[in-house]
């Protein structure tokens, strides 16, 4: 069955339908036609599925999408045009340029916790770049992706952008078949899966994955606004985002007053009894539940700490003086329990965090600039905010990817189609001007072999001049 | 493995790497001025030793002296000089356009090492083709594996020399060896592997640095179609093919595979091809100077199948030697898409030509075949070339000339589809082995506007926040 949906999706890219501008423009107005007009069936979806709050919706995926939809509406023209590049004097009267070109049909693999964005976000470049693309909601999400399968056909190209639905069975048969690149959003472990599946057919991937990323609260730093953005951060989507500051990194001599400013704004975002509270979501399901409570197994929260697993709700947890080698610290949380680790000084955060596998974001607080630069010198990450968490995700002109285990490849505005498409060297000649050309043809005696040599030099010598 | 001082314990893979890693994390790849002064090294290396240098490639594949110059040495200064010049500038934090909810903020993309890079280089152009890609990533500020190809021996053994020499030995190793080391190398933890040579073992490649999560980039092969259409010029056009096709005795990842063409002009073009061979190679091709050899008695078997499993007509060359490893420049013609010597990528002096009788045909035989590395049509007719650019894909293309465009370092250099991923030189290539990491850095002011997206939430603050975070909201201002 994905078989079929595939070829179609192929012979519907080979007819050349997908190339031209006023196809990819009519295709992304008619996307963003379908925000606009199914908001409340999104929205709806969502709080079905994780007991999102029907503001987090727009706020987290949907004006996000409308943002990206709207700049790449603007945009294409330019991006599609031909990029002239320097020449040197052997290329000087041809016409030498980049040309992106579509790669043909892309695989969008997406996760479950920002199942609009997670999927469309890549659809947008794909569409943009010209590719045909075969969509592969989480199953996980259910309610989004039953909607998502029944919407995008009625306002999108039915052969070129098809939506395939299924669990992991599915997903390894789709795996399976050959496409020109695969985008994939969610575990590392299903990461590396997904690598070696499209190993067989040499095709490139674009990895999102995930890990720990750490947040460093420096002890001379607003601390009280600080916490308010991290616990903004960390809640939202009950902890469900791939860029949650996942663990605190900070001085003991503060580590009381962050969890009193952490526990004084989860008072004044969800109130006292946060289970009561229409913007505080849910977890996805019981198996995640369980095992988010289990990571916890052994320890006194200082916040938080109470659970019900008919509803898979966890309150907003935070738990202090976590041992660097506990369960709590060793794998991705992915949910609303927030550990501190203490360390003795920014040196010994950098070395925590550098002894650890690059994570997709890092958070630093400080208000000493200098610091904070030499923090961001002296560690890596996918990408970094300093002073607020995941801002850096919502700004389209920042490539958004991970590195090492957190992921390759990156994306958002003009990096998604610069990610989905192929840079086509392009050198077109003429025939003429041929006595420029007799250098460097056999048989080479000895007088024509040094004007040669000159002949590249001289292009070298106007390269290297700034 | 490296090779060992007087006494020494020879250092196994996982401990070079360890090594490599372990300098890597002091940080002092990192500073412009030792990436310069490495690459500056390397310059130095390449000029102290250019005898010797042209010298191993005879020897490994009878190179042509001119060939090696032209192909080994200068191209390699290009990019060093090239590299060195501009390091200062791609290094530089490239601020991006900002929206009104960010207007107040640092926001940047910094160029990043990655950590411990594998350089594996294959055989045709052994220099070349492994000194590139490891210029690129010094100038990344990465450590480098550097692994030759055992098959162009000489210059394996001159690389595994003279790199300790002139570049610092704790962050550039070179690791020599053949399909076992190889296979053993991969196994260790890379942070990006470049790969130059086949698509089986690129396969392989691709299945050991998923363990890891390691990104790749292939440069592969592949057979690189060369149509000629419509009105031209053929003798400019001939000259130009027997240069590309049988430099380096048609061993080039980008030399024209095969030509496809209408039968008049094949017809004109065979006495044309015959005449330009004399004028470059004389008489007896076997004595020229400029004619290079087949690098090994395996392919030189193995082209010599091809020629004698084809259905096609030879009418140029054919003769060979095997003690040698010499094969004729060599044209065949009257043959079909289903013909041996359509099988695989050539890689070798022979040139197979096909005809077709409109340029529709032309373009649908290339589209039934792999994206290949690179494409090339030759035609006086401007309309010609653009519909052979617009209805397919390659690597790289060319119109009325070949090879010489992977000579520009503004231009990327990769392939497509089976013929590769990722791209390098100049620019390119610096971005290829570097990681871009987004960075935003806000102040504590405007914590009112950040208020917009905290719960308790209301339809008012989601009205001001899609404003705001608008990428049209900047113009306002």
């Amino acid at each position: 069955m994905e078989r079929q949906v595939v070829q179609r999706a192929k012979e519907a890219f080979l007819s050349g339908r997908a190339r031209g501008l006023e196809f990819r423009l009519q295709q992304l107005h008619a996307l963003q036609s379908m925000i606009t007009e199914k908001e409340t069936e999104i929205c709806t979806a969502l709080k079905q599925d994780i007991n999102r709050s029907q503001y987090d919706t727009p706020l987290l995926e949907l004006i996000g999408i409308e943002n990206e939809i709207k700049l790449a509406i603007e945009k294409i023209a330019e991006w599609t045009a031909p990029r002239p590049v320097e020449k040197n004097l052997l290329t000087i009267s041809d016409e030498v340029y980049v040309q992106p070109e579509p790669l043909g049909v892309v695989l969008i693999i997406g996760a479950w916790n920002y199942p609009w964005a997670l999927t469309l976000l890549p659809l947008i470049g794909a569409i943009a770049a010209g590719n045909a693309a075969v969509v592969k909601p989480s199953e996980l999400s259910e309610c989004s992706s039953l909607l998502l399968r029944a919407l995008l056909p009625r306002y999108l190209d039915k052969d070129l952008y098809p939506v395939v639905m299924g669990g992991a069975a599915e997903t390894q048969e789709l795996l399976r078949l050959r496409f020109d690149h695969v985008f994939y959003t969610g575990s590392s472990a299903v990461g590396k899966l997904v690598m070696e599946a499209a190993a067989r057919h040499l095709t490139p991937v674009t990895l999102e994955l995930g890990g720990k990323s750490p947040c460093y609260i420096d002890k001379d730093c607003d601390i009280r606004v600080a916490c308010r953005r991290i616990t903004w951060g960390k809640f939202v989507n009950c902890g469900q985002t791939c860029i949650a500051p996942d663990y605190i990194l900070c001085e003991p001599c503060i580590q009381s007053r962050v969890i009193e400013c952490i526990r004084r704004t989860l008072l004044e975002f969800y109130g006292a009894d946060p289970k009561c509270s229409a913007d505080y979501s849910r977890i996805i399901n019981q198996r995640h539940f369980t095992r988010i409570m289990s990571l916890m197994e052994g320890y006194t929260p200082v916040v938080g700490g109470q659970s019900d697993p008919s509803q898979c709700y966890i309150a907003p947890t935070v738990l202090k003086d976590v041992p660097p080698h506990s369960r709590l610290m060793q794998e991705e949380i992915f949910g609303p329990v927030l550990p501190i680790v203490t360390v003795s000084d920014m040196d010994d955060a950098i070395n925590f965090i550098n002894e650890r596998e690059k994570p997709l974001a890092l958070y630093i607080f400080c208000s000493n600039k200098k610091e904070a630069k030499r923090m961001i010198e002296e560690t890596t990450s996918g990408g970094v905010t300093v002073n607020d968490v995941m801002m850096h995700y919502s700004l389209s002109s920042l490539p958004f990817g991970g590195v090492g285990q957190s992921g390759m490849g990156s994306y958002h505005g003009k990096h998604t189609f610069e990610r989905l498409s192929h840079h086509r060297a392009c050198m077109l000649r003429s025939l003429n001007m041929e006595s420029v050309n007799l250098a460097r043809y056999p048989p080479q005696d000895r007088v024509s072999w040094k004007t040669g040599r000159l002949c590249l030099l001289r292009t070298r010598m106007r390269q290297s001049c700034p | 493995m490296s090779a060992p001082a007087a006494g020494e314990k020879m250092e196994s893979q996982s401990q070079m790497v360890a090594r490599l890693r372990a300098t890597f994390r002091s940080g002092v790849t990192v500073p412009e001025e030792f990436r310069r002064t490495q690459l500056t090294g390397l310059m130095s290396m390449i000029k102290d030793n250019e005898d010797q240098i042209t010298d191993a490639l005879h020897r490994d594949l009878a190179k042509p002296k001119f060939e090696a110059v032209l192909s080994e040495i200068e191209i390699v200064l290009n990019e060093l000089y090239h590299s060195i010049s501009n390091l200062a500038r791609w290094m530089q934090p490239e601020y991006v356009s900002k929206s009104l909810a960010t207007k107040l903020d640092d926001c940047f993309i910094r160029r990043e090492p990655l950590g411990v890079v594998l350089i594996i280089g294959p055989w045709n152009y052994p220099l070349q083709l492994l000194i590139l890609p490891l210029i690129s990533a010094i100038a990344a500020g990465n450590c480098v594996v550097i692994k030759p190809s055992e098959v162009s021996g000489a210059t394996e053994g001159l690389v595994a020399e003279l790199i300790p020499k002139y570049l610092s030995q704790d962050c550039y190793t070179v690791a020599c060896g053949g399909a076992e080391e190889t296979k053993a190398l991969l196994e260790n933890r890379f942070d990006r592997i470049f790969y130059t040579g086949s698509q089986a073992v690129a396969r392989s490649v691709v299945q050991a640095a998923s363990v890891h999560l390691t990104p790749v980039t292939l440069e592969l092969g592949g057979k690189c179609p060369c149509l000629i259409y419509g009105r031209i010029n053929i003798t400019a056009a001939a000259r130009r093919l027997v240069w590309a096709k049988y430099f380096n005795a048609g061993q080039s990842c980008v030399a024209p595979d095969y030509l496809l063409c209408t039968k008049a002009i094949r017809d004109a073009l065979v006495p044309a091809l015959r005449e330009v061979l004399e004028e470059f190679y004389g008489k007896e091709p076997k004595e020229s100077p400029d004619v290079s050899r087949i690098v090994s008695d395996r392919h030189w078997t193995r082209l010599m199948e091809l020629l004698k499993k084809t259905a096609g007509t030879v009418v140029v060359g054919g003769e060979a030697n095997r003690e040698d490893k010499y094969i004729a420049p060599t044209v065949v013609v009257d043959l079909q898409e289903d013909d041996a010597l359509m099988g695989q990528e050539i890689f070798g002096p022979i040139l197979p030509i096909l005809t077709v009788e409109t340029l529709e045909e032309g373009i649908d035989f290339i589209n039934r075949k792999e994206k290949p590395l690179a494409l090339y049509v030759f035609s006086d007719e401007s309309s010609v070339v653009k519909t052979v650019m617009e209805n397919t894909s390659s690597g790289g293309f060319c119109s009325n000339d070949a090879i010489i465009h992977m000579t520009l370092p503004s231009l990327p250099f990769g392939g497509v589809g089976m013929s590769g991923w990722g791209s390098y030189h100049g620019r390119w290539g610096f971005e290829e082995f570097s990681h871009r990491r987004a960075c935003m850095l806000r102040g504590w002011a405007l914590e009112r506007l950040n208020g917009l997206r905290y719960p308790p939430y209301s339809s008012e603050k989601l009205k001001w926040l899609r404003w705001t975070t608008s990428p049209h909201s900047c113009s306002i201002m």
